[in-house]
């Protein structure tokens, strides 16, 4: 991974026993911030990122050149407006954007960790980033917020720390993952693991790289974050640079290229090991399990205002699975707001220009603020 | 309409916790929150009238009062109001079951049928009533299970559900209704507005 130098990294001194048993230290945390936290220390928002985001949130990402992945939602006068708040963003542990993961070394003996790198959990990786807190010297953030994988995040934290947001985002996601998430990350992790040049994980040692299952995973992955009718729409059966079917295996149509070309970008900037790790973490997460099976009592601590929100189209993390959340809270009195937003753009809604859903967005976080 | 809100926020007391059921765009909400300083929350079907809601900084969930209000536990809410909406529930029944266990008390609003400005357009045009509180045509109207005040009054006697407080509105006049006044109240308003509790 290309990674500039002048990274933001907090490392984190105190020890943090995972899940999986294990205790790690002095661990490095990639971060970003935008805008800047006033001096009161409220208007800070903790943003969590999806699968294979990182904590590039908005303006030009430096590795890839990109824009950062929720530039639509964060940015000065978007809906999360960084002239008014104070957004902190950091790679998860398991990543590979500069947070402590898969590729590496090990302290002891000085090999780059691989498979050897501890199972982590969405617990674990929210324990770690809440070192962030203390490192800004923010008492209670005002918001935190993630779509996805991001999601997950935002519930666990709130649960694990449930007076240290004022309000909760939870965008197109889900309290527990589904046999159909875990089914189709296996697909990916099978993908990478299928590959030769992923020798059981020590791929960077034999200097190889099983960029092919990478890029099958992300492929496959990326169907499931779209919707039918907008694959329909944008690529129908249109033929790429051809006049006429080749009666062969390249890629006649549109979407063969399109899928090809997602697939091959993103072997360039991700990590096959972290793609495994992070995909088991998602496969882990129930958060009902960790309360005995109910999911109210992940929130009876906490008085934060919740605003859960869903999109039509979005099959991976449908409506259903985000009423569940709103129900265990109604459930237990709690202060939530519901809205599904209708839009045919898939899982991905959340990461794209969906007004309706960065208007409710908006207006939630201000006039939550207002309020403070 | 204000007047109903007035009239709804006087049978409600301060500083308690609220759910509007079909809330639209939350202007009942939004009153009751600044005058009562309710802990307000609503539920609507519509995903625009969410939009607004949300837009006014109130806490609103999208769904449909005959599916999603069994979320809610049992006396949750120190009132749930339902404002002109029972008559357009295919089971309104069931509805007001479901307010009158998620809530301590209900209040029910209801345009009445009765009201003589109605009884005379059929009467007379001999076609479907069209009023202010009853303006939609009969093709395109929401309401399925249109009631006088008088059926509602009988309705909630037969199911053993307690009144409180019954209030006949014909514009910007409120009055109580007894059981003595019943017939007249019947004819001279255009809104029913009920307090009850089972």
């Amino acid at each position: 991974m290309n990674i500039e130098t002048n990274l933001k990294t907090l490392i984190v001194k105190n020890p943090l026993k995972l899940d999986c048993g294990k205790t790690i230290k002095d661990f490095p945390i990639a971060y970003e911030t935008y805008g800047s936290l006033n001096s009161q220390k409220d208007n800070a928002i903790l943003v969590f990122h999806a699968l294979t985001g990182d904590q590039y949130v908005s303006g030009t990402n430096p590795v890839t050149k990109k824009d950062g992945w929720w530039s639509y939602a964060v940015g000065p006068g978007k809906a999360i407006d960084t002239n008014k708040y104070f957004v902190i963003c950091s790679n998860v542990i398991g990543g590979c954007m500069g947070s402590y993961g898969p590729s590496d070394l090990d302290n002891e003996n000085g090999n780059i960790q691989g498979t050897n790198f501890p199972v982590i959990t969405i617990n674990d990786m929210v324990n770690a980033q809440y070192n962030l807190l203390d490192h800004f010297g923010i008492d209670k953030l005002f918001s935190v917020a993630g779509g996805s994988m991001g999601g997950m995040q935002v519930l666990q934290f709130i649960s694990n720390f449930p007076d240290k947001s004022k309000t909760v985002i939870p965008i197109a996601t889900t309290s527990s993952h589904s046999a159909q998430n875990i089914a189709f990350n296996e697909l990916g992790r099978q993908a990478i693991m299928a590959d030769s040049n992923w020798k059981e994980g020590d791929y960077s040692s034999n200097n190889s790289n099983p960029g092919k299952g990478l890029a099958v995973a992300r492929m496959a992955a990326h169907i499931t974050y779209l919707s039918q009718k907008g694959l329909q729409e944008k690529f129908g059966r249109k033929l790429q640079e051809r006049e006429d079917l080749k009666f062969g295996f390249d890629a006649d149509f549109q979407i063969e290229s399109y899928l090809r070309y997602q697939g091959s970008v993103f072997v360039d900037r991700f990590d096959a090991n972290s793609y495994l790790y992070i995909t088991r973490a998602m496969d882990y997460f129930d958060l009902a399990k960790q309360f005995n099976g109910n999911l109210s009592d992940a929130f009876k601590l906490t008085k934060a205002k919740f605003f859960i929100i869903s999109f039509t189209s979005d099959w991976l993390y449908p409506t259903q699975e985000n009423k569940d959340i709103v129900i265990a809270l109604n459930s237990i009195g709690a202060d939530v707001g519901f809205v599904e937003i209708e839009s045919d753009k898939g899982h991905d809604s959340f990461l794209l220009d969906v007004p309706d859903f960065l208007n409710a967005l908006k207006n939630f976080l201000d006039k939550s603020y207002e309020e403070n | 309409m204000k007047n109903e809100f007035n009239v709804i926020a006087d049978l409600i007391e301060k500083d308690k916790k609220v759910l509007d059921v079909g809330c639209a765009d939350g202007i009942l909400m939004k009153f009751l929150k600044d005058n009562k300083n309710t802990n307000i929350r609503g539920l609507e079907i519509s995903k625009e009238k969410v939009q607004e809601c949300v837009a006014k900084g109130l806490t609103v969930i999208e769904g449909n009062a005959e599916k999603d209000l069994k979320q809610f536990p049992d006396k949750s809410f120190d009132y749930v109001v339902l404002s002109q909406t029972l008559q357009a529930f295919l089971n309104p029944e069931l509805v007001l079951n479901e307010l009158l266990r998620v809530g301590k008390k209900a209040i029910i609003t209801i345009p009445n049928f009765g009201y003589w400005k109605v009884r005379l357009h059929l009467l007379f045009k001999g076609t479907m009533p069209i009023t202010k509180t009853l303006p939609d045509e009969w093709h395109n109207t929401p309401n399925l299970h249109m009631c006088t005040i008088k059926d509602f009054v009988h309705f909630v006697n037969s199911r053993n559900i307690k009144i409180f407080k019954s209030i006949a509105l014909n514009k910007l006049n409120a009055s109580l209704i007894n059981e003595r006044n019943l017939g007249i109240k019947n004819l001279s308003a255009d809104l029913g507005i009920f307090l009850i509790e089972k």
